[in-house]
């Protein structure tokens, strides 16, 4: 191991906008021994889906990439169906995916190593550090291919392949997303079913799984039957046991998340931040509110989370039912602007106030958190959010900001502008590819405690621009 | 199930919210009546799980099941879900007093089969015990179990009790890690007291013969319905069947993490700091001149250890960063690694904290492990915090660990199983690293004190822990400072 012994040892200092210590240089740029984001990975990593159509693989690719993005990962998939349309137009039926048809096959194959082009200009070009290849890669020639690239570039190869043999599950996926594909606009349902049935056949006859022998030194999650069993094979780094801890513990079991702030709080009845304070009046009736709406919804087996702080539990005591207190669903901590309005933040911390509309993401108070560390705070109650099925989450605006941003896949510049107010239930319902949003207003009326980002971000701005979007407060 | 209040009149759902107190050691919000918290609360354990879980392993002799409970035990604990493992083995020490060769393991041996089913009975009345009315949540059965009817045996006992079971079956056909097993623990375990290693390699391997012809492993197709994983050739390959609930999840999640290969974990404090030297506690304060000599010294002692491939690890605060920096080696900062969070005490030393607000200082003494700061953290929050440290610690190989003195004690106490009890009171000195290596089934510990003196920042439980205790009995046990 070579390094400089050197005696002198640089200052630090604390970077304004995150509050991480760094060695101070006069001058240039120090190259920074120190990294603050942990180090998932060291080199890019490909994951490559393999299965037969119908199988869940887009479904998969989606919501892992979803999630990575969300911890801070980011990831990006490329879906070989789009790269098809893309280079043929029309879709005129199943014959296109017949093994014997040789144009086609040429066009497929050009597909595939478009896309690995792109997945290459996406590790170099734009930073990223997870590329998710989502096609069948059902045979042994196509998925060699893919190695000898990931291998010439120095990427890593992780293969997750869904095995399913139910018809009903496949039916239920062709009925999800298949019929609605721009593949068959102009079909009817039966025709459409009847087709993709027959596309699947094709698929089939060259099909070859991994193969416990054959595949022993490649990496691999083969996940059976949506979920009831899994072979993992040669995990080789944190970003890949990572994929396979999510992978397992989601499900496709309907159910809905309910989530919302506690009721309206004395300190925001005040314009004030962070704290500890119990409910207001009209906090209270929003707790009876949510009540009667939670029974109206007759919801199976619901759990009920909060945090440690008294608000939410306040909220969660008029639902008269057992709920859990979660110390990660607690609100941001705000350091040394906890329970202060925003006037006396822009007062006492103007800059500060400045800093965090420059970067609301990664702002951290001092003493305090940033909405960067929160999402890593609350990666667990996601993870159980992915295993639990009906659940109904009090908690505070930021952390419901987060978790929003998760479940409807906002990026890191959009999550603090969410709107969340106070006295809304939203409720997220699975559906397809995404997460279908109802919003229920519980009709009391309560304080509005969103600020939005104002034009003028500079330090040096005046006062009457810093407050310019402070909501109103008594 | 759903609790649901009495509704004296017929309206829905009018019910009025309970009052709610906040615990004065754990600062939870807790619904009370006439002046006393009332049970009904839910705080957010571990596990999440409803009924208690038997842990059974499966597996031939020598492929690390004992290895794996200890540790999954240790882990589980540490977590805060009450687990204990019972060795059968053990069992059978108990019963047999005398072990005389591998004979008694012999399929056809009808005495030794007697003995050895009364010894799992044993075990499992005691897994009964242990779970119905100790309190425990998690019990590990740890033995072959290597036979279709003695797991239908342990199903059924299961059942009838309302315990969840989840196997964990090792299997390995690597002679070498075999091998390496079988001296690193059997040459050394209470049977083989008064043989040579010849011979006891010898009787070992005769042994696992005994249990090889009638050895039924978890069948794909036959045991569809149990829960369980298969671990492969040491972790290559692992097969997950039907995960239940959050613990099981949690255990398959820990079991693919962890690893065999020898390394070594340093965990050290950051330097001398100046809050430090004023007996002042938390802060964001910069190293001391002796804090800096020890960042040196530090630098010296990693280049002679001769480190493979050396992570380094510190905190986000300025003096563990201040520390890495002296050692010219990329380093990674955790916010998870940040000193405990004394929030409203913080920077303060304990004659002000005592002088300010003596009951929270008494009910620091009383239950340290649990007590929460006012608008700060408790160890036990320290420990949930530090869980995902923990956990990338088991895939790492060396790592150094430059961190502080709260959460270098909840490492530690992972490392050596020690429970909640004593984790808060465990000693972790200013520039005194401790080296930890794996061995057989624990840890072996070396404290190596890089000879930079230091203030004293340990502060023993005071004899009296009482409410309304004098300052002075309060403050006995303060360290000297500035």
């Amino acid at each position: 191991m070579l390094y400089n012994m050197s005696s002198e040892q640089n200052e630090l200092t604390q970077t304004p906008l995150l509050k991480i210590w760094v060695p101070w240089v006069h001058s240039t740029l120090s190259r920074r021994r120190g990294s603050s984001v942990p180090q998932f990975t060291n080199s890019p990593t490909v994951i490559v889906m393999v299965g037969l159509p119908a199988r869940g693989k887009t479904y998969i690719s989606k919501k892992l990439a979803r999630y990575l993005n969300w911890i801070g990962v980011n990831t990006a998939v490329f879906n070989l169906g789009q790269y098809r349309r893309e280079a043929v137009q029309t879709y005129k039926n199943y014959e296109f995916f017949r093994p014997d048809n040789e144009e086609a096959m040429k066009i497929r194959r050009n597909c595939a190593s478009n896309a690995l082009t792109d997945i290459g200009a996406y590790f170099t070009k734009e930073q990223g550090q997870v590329a998710v290849f989502d096609a069948t890669n059902t045979t042994r020639e196509r998925r060699g291919l893919i190695l000898s690239f990931a291998k010439e570039k120095g990427y890593k190869v992780f293969f997750v392949e869904s095995v399913c043999d139910d018809p009903d599950i496949i039916e239920q996926n062709i009925m999800q997303v298949k019929l609605s594909s721009p593949d068959y606009e102009n079909c009817d349902k039966e025709e459409a079913l009847e087709d993709f049935l027959k596309r699947i056949e094709c698929y089939k006859m060259t099909y070859v799984p991994l193969d416990e022998e054959k595949d022993r030194h490649l990496s691999y999650i083969k996940i059976f039957n949506v979920g009831s069993r899994y072979l993992v094979n040669r995990v080789q780094d944190h970003i890949q046991s990572r994929i396979v801890y999510y992978l397992m513990n989601i499900h496709v079991t309907p159910r809905s998340i309910y989530l919302s702030r506690h009721g309206e709080s004395d300190l925001n009845l005040l314009g004030r931040i962070g704290g500890d304070s119990g409910l207001s009046t009209r906090g209270q009736m929003y707790a009876s509110a949510l009540a009667a709406f939670v029974q109206s919804q007759s919801i199976r087996d619901l759990k009920v989370w909060t945090s440690h702080m008294k608000r939410t539990i306040q909220t969660a005591e008029a639902l008269g039912v057992p709920y859990e207190q979660w110390k990660a669903l607690n609100e941001i901590d705000a350091g040394m602007c906890e329970e202060m309005t925003y006037e006396e933040i822009q007062d006492h911390h103007p800059e500060e106030f400045a800093l965090r509309d420059q970067d609301k993401y990664r702002y951290r108070y001092p003493k305090g958190e940033s909405y960067e560390d929160m999402v890593h705070r609350l990666e667990p109650v996601i993870m159980e959010l992915e295993r639990q099925e009906n659940v109904l989450v009090i908690c505070h605006q930021a952390v419901m900001r987060c978790l929003l941003a998760y479940f409807l896949d906002k990026s890191a510049d959009e999550l603090p502008y969410l709107r969340c107010p106070l006295h809304t239930v939203l409720k997220l319902t699975p559906v397809a590819y995404g997460c279908k949003v109802e919003s229920i207003f519980l009709n009391v009326q309560a304080v509005n405690t969103h600020r939005e980002k104002p034009p003028n971000v500079d330090i040096n701005r005046k006062t009457e621009d810093a407050l310019q979007t402070v909501p109103e407060h008594v | 199930c759903s609790v649901s209040k009495n509704n004296t009149n017929d309206m829905p759902m009018e019910t009025s919210p309970r009052e709610l107190t906040q615990n004065p050691l754990r600062k939870i919000w807790m619904p009370y009546k006439n002046g006393l918290p009332e049970k009904h609360i839910s705080q957010r354990k571990v596990c999440m799980t409803n009924c208690p879980t038997l842990i059974v392993m499966v597996g031939l002799p020598a492929r690390g099941k004992t290895y794996i409970s200890k540790k999954l035990t240790r882990y589980l604990n540490w977590i805060g879900v009450p687990t204990k493992e019972f060795n059968v083995g053990q069992y059978r020490r108990e019963c047999l007093k005398i072990y005389k060769n591998f004979e008694f393991f012999r399929p056809d041996n009808e005495e030794g089969l007697k003995i050895r089913r009364q010894c799992a009975l044993s075990a499992l009345n005691d897994v009964r015990q242990y779970l119905c009315m100790e309190g425990g949540q998690v019990a590990v059965f740890d033995a072959t179990n290597t036979t279709r009817e003695r797991r239908d045996t342990i199903t059924r006992f299961a059942e009838q009790n309302g315990f969840k079971v989840f196997f964990v079956e090792s299997v390995c056909e690597d002679p070498d890690v075999i091998a390496e097993n079988i001296v690193q623990v059997k040459l050394g375990s209470p049977d083989y007291i008064d043989c040579n290693t010849e011979e006891a390699v010898a009787d070992f391997m005769k042994r696992i013969k005994c249990y090889e012809n009638s050895y039924q492993p978890l069948d794909e197709g036959l045991d569809r319905e149990l829960s369980y994983i298969k671990i492969m050739d040491v972790g290559r390959r692992y097969l997950v069947n039907r995960v239940l609930d959050h613990i099981q999840s949690r255990i398959v999640y820990y079991l693919m993490n962890i690893h065999i290969t020898p390394r070594s974990i340093y965990l050290c404090r950051h330097g001398e700091s100046d809050l430090n030297v004023r007996g002042r506690i938390g802060g964001d304060s910069g190293l001391t001149s002796r804090g800096k000599e020890y960042a040196k010294s530090l630098g010296h002692f990693i280049q002679e250890q001769n480190i493979k491939d050396l992570k380094v690890w510190t905190s986000q605060m300025k003096r563990t960063i201040q520390t890495a920096e002296a050692l010219a080696v990329p380093y990674e900062q955790w916010k998870a690694l940040n000193e405990i969070d004394a929030g409203v005490c913080e920077e303060m030393m304990y004659e002000e904290i005592q002088e300010h607000f003596p009951l929270e200082f008494a009910l620091r003494d009383q239950d340290k492990y649990r007590y929460r700061y006012p608008k700060g953290e408790s160890y036990e929050d320290l420990v949930q915090r530090l869980e995902p440290v923990i956990m990338e610690l088991e895939r790492q190989e060396n790592v150094l660990v430059i961190c502080h003195q709260a959460v270098m004690r909840c490492l530690l106490a992972y490392f050596l199983d020690k429970s909640a009890e004593e984790l808060p009171y465990l000693k972790c000195p200013l520039h005194t690293v401790l080296k930890l290596t794996p061995v057989a089934y624990g840890c072996k510990v070396e404290s190596i004190f890089l000879n930079v003196e230091a203030v004293n920042t340990h502060r023993d439980k005071p004899e009296n822990v009482d409410i309304s205790r004098p300052t002075e009995e309060a403050l006995l046990t303060v360290p000297a400072h500035q």
